[in-house]
């Protein structure tokens, strides 16, 4: 029972998707986009700071001088 | 202060964010307006069943799926700047940030992901009535979205219900409900949402009288008119109500960025609202003596009215928030800007201090200083700037940009209830020379919905978070050049991907509406 609904489901994506005319458009759009967002700006424009300062007690120490520093 | 960033990776760094932010807002306003405007369509054809309304919603919820489409995920690029070009402000504001944006991307994201499916792959497949409501769930999936995205960026402007945490050097949410429900959330949401409406039912009524100007299918432009000018003019009406609460907050929460949208250098008892004006481009400083205005023309004590609901109410202008020494709503006297920087001062010392005592072990000494940090807390991020004059946004650019919110959200209610009037009393359709103004009235939905952002945003400066943390404070200290360099590769990504979306929509319009033969029929008598 449960793997009809399933299977449904999945039927119902399926034909969504092979009836697209428009949407295959719009999906190759999509695609697009995402890879350039997360693939060529987070690898290589993106600079994980507060990543490089460790576990929480390092970010927490990290910004403490940054906000400290930048008074003086 | 600030002396170690410069000016310019300040500069360029919120020009990149202001581009990322504007991009975004052309795609998610029309979202939340064609949801209201499709969605209502279906509905008359749940209710009749008549078919000339499904395809009048099939083709508008076509247009929807382009915008979404294009649209979707360009919000994420913001976030990733969060992180990246902001670190100190987003390890700074803690989970107060993250668990709106955390409910939004688990919540909405999936209510929108999985309804929007069975809005576009369901007809004639689900039920009339599921499909509908999967139609109202994906619009209301989408402005659940805009309430948590709204909720992160109201508690910027108004911070409540939190502590900050020394030790964590976080901000914690001890009031849920506060951050989610603060009086500048609700009215900021409202506000918002409405626009959005707003635009939506201008762009509806502009392709519809585009089709009206090439005479074709007329009977679908018509239908479309007469739900669209509705939303649109009950939402107008709507915006201008939420606006002046909007006015009436901004003026408790923020007083400066009122000061500076009114170019008020000098405030008092019943102040006049400058409904025209010019500025003048040799005032240069709030003290430099000279006349704010070339010339203008005030609604005589209407800003008192609408800042504190009295004629003869007190409104404090840029000079006396600086000076300080008036008497604030709750009785107390203003501090001036010169004391608040010194608090600041005060509290970042404490700060420094409390962290170096808990570290050597000196936990009586660190209570101590701990208990000063949190008195002069309030006034944190006024220890970052050098001078009072610092604390003054922008005047111009809010100046102007309010006017011409305001003036085209009166227009927008005169537009709509023209509208409205011929197409249920006249044949709009013999109406040409109103087929150009609603197609010229598209790009000034869009221009009316980036300008309210201007002044919500550009009128905060110099804050990330109002009082506790200026921009010079909350920026990472990345290479200008690499800031630089990505603005122009979003400049570029996005307008790609905005000429996509205009080239793919009015392919789309084109093409028109499915045809029914007794639609072509009518259009052929019309």
């Amino acid at each position: 029972m449960r793997n009809n609904v399933l299977v449904r489901i999945y039927r119902f994506y399926l034909d969504g998707f092979r009836s697209m005319t428009l949407g295959r458009t719009l999906w190759v759009l999509i695609l697009v986009k995402l890879f350039v967002m997360f693939v060529i700006l987070k690898l290589f424009f993106f600079p994980d700071f507060l990543g490089r300062a460790g576990d929480d007690a390092g970010k927490a120490d990290y910004v403490a001088n940054e906000l400290v520093e930048r008074m003086e | 202060m600030v002396e170690n960033i410069s000016g310019s990776l300040i500069d360029w760094s919120r020009a990149q964010f202001a581009l990322t932010a504007a991009y975004h807002w052309l795609f998610v306003p029309l979202t939340l307006g064609l949801a209201v405007v499709m969605g209502l369509m279906e509905t008359v054809y749940y209710k009749t069943g008549d078919e000339k309304w499904k395809r009048t919603a099939r083709f508008w919820m076509k247009l929807f799926g382009i915008n979404f489409a294009v649209g979707v995920a360009t919000g994420l690029i913001l976030e990733f700047q969060f992180g990246t070009n902001w670190s100190n402000y987003s390890w700074f504001v803690g989970d107060i940030f993250g668990a709106p944006l955390a409910i939004e991307g688990i919540v909405a994201f999936f209510m929108e992901a999985t309804f929007i499916a069975v809005m576009f792959f369901g007809w004639n497949k689900v039920s009339r009535g599921f499909h509908l409501a999967s139609t109202w769930l994906t619009g209301l999936g989408a402005t659940i979205s805009a309430w948590w995205i709204l909720v992160a960026n109201s508690w910027m402007q108004d911070p409540v219900g939190m502590v900050f945490n020394p030790d964590t050097m976080r901000n914690e949410m001890v009031d849920f409900w506060a951050v989610a429900t603060s009086d500048t959330a609700v009215v900021k949401f409202l506000h918002t949402v409405l626009s959005g409406w707003v635009l939506g039912a201008v762009f509806v009524v502009g392709v519809s009288c585009w089709f009206l100007w090439k005479r074709r299918d007329k009977a679908f432009a018509v239908r479309s008119i007469k739900v669209a000018a509705s939303v649109g003019l009950v939402a107008a009406l709507l915006l201008a109500w939420t606006g002046d609460s909007s006015a009436y907050n901004v003026a408790k929460t923020q007083p400066m960025k009122l000061a500076a949208i009114e170019g008020l250098y000098e405030g008092g008892n019943g102040i006049g609202l400058v409904g025209v004006g010019v500025l003048n481009p040799s005032k240069e400083r709030w003290d430099d003596g000279e006349d704010a205005f070339l010339m203008k023309m005030e609604i005589p004590r209407m800003l008192s009215l609408l800042a504190t609901r009295d004629m003869d109410g007190y409104v404090p202008g840029i000079g006396d928030i600086i000076r300080g020494g008036y008497q604030l709503p709750d009785g107390t006297t203003a501090l001036s800007a010169q004391e608040k920087i010194e608090r600041g001062r005060s509290a970042i010392a404490s700060l420094a201090d409390y962290r170096r005592l808990r570290a050597e072990g000196d936990t009586a000494a660190a209570s101590a200083a701990r208990a000063e940090l949190m008195e002069d807390m309030p006034y944190f991020g006024y220890g970052y700037l050098s001078a009072p004059g610092e604390t003054v946004p922008p005047v111009g650019i809010n100046f102007y940009s309010f006017r011409v919110m305001v003036i085209l959200g009166g227009y927008f209610i005169a537009f709509f209830a023209v509208v409205l009037f011929l197409a249920f009393k006249r044949d709009i359709s013999r109406f040409r020379w109103l087929h150009v103004v609603a197609l010229v009235t598209i790009p000034l939905g869009y221009i009316a919905t980036q300008t309210g952002w201007i002044v919500a945003e550009v009128g905060r400066q110099p804050w990330t978070i109002q009082d506790l943390l200026p921009v010079g404070a909350a920026v990472s200290g990345l290479e200008v050049g690499s800031v630089r360099t990505t603005f122009f590769i979003f400049a570029i990504l996005f307008t790609v991907l905005l000429i996509a979306e205009i080239g793919i929509m009015l392919r789309e319009i084109r093409r028109g509406p499915e045809q029914a033969a007794s639609d072509v029929s009518n259009d052929k008598k019309a």
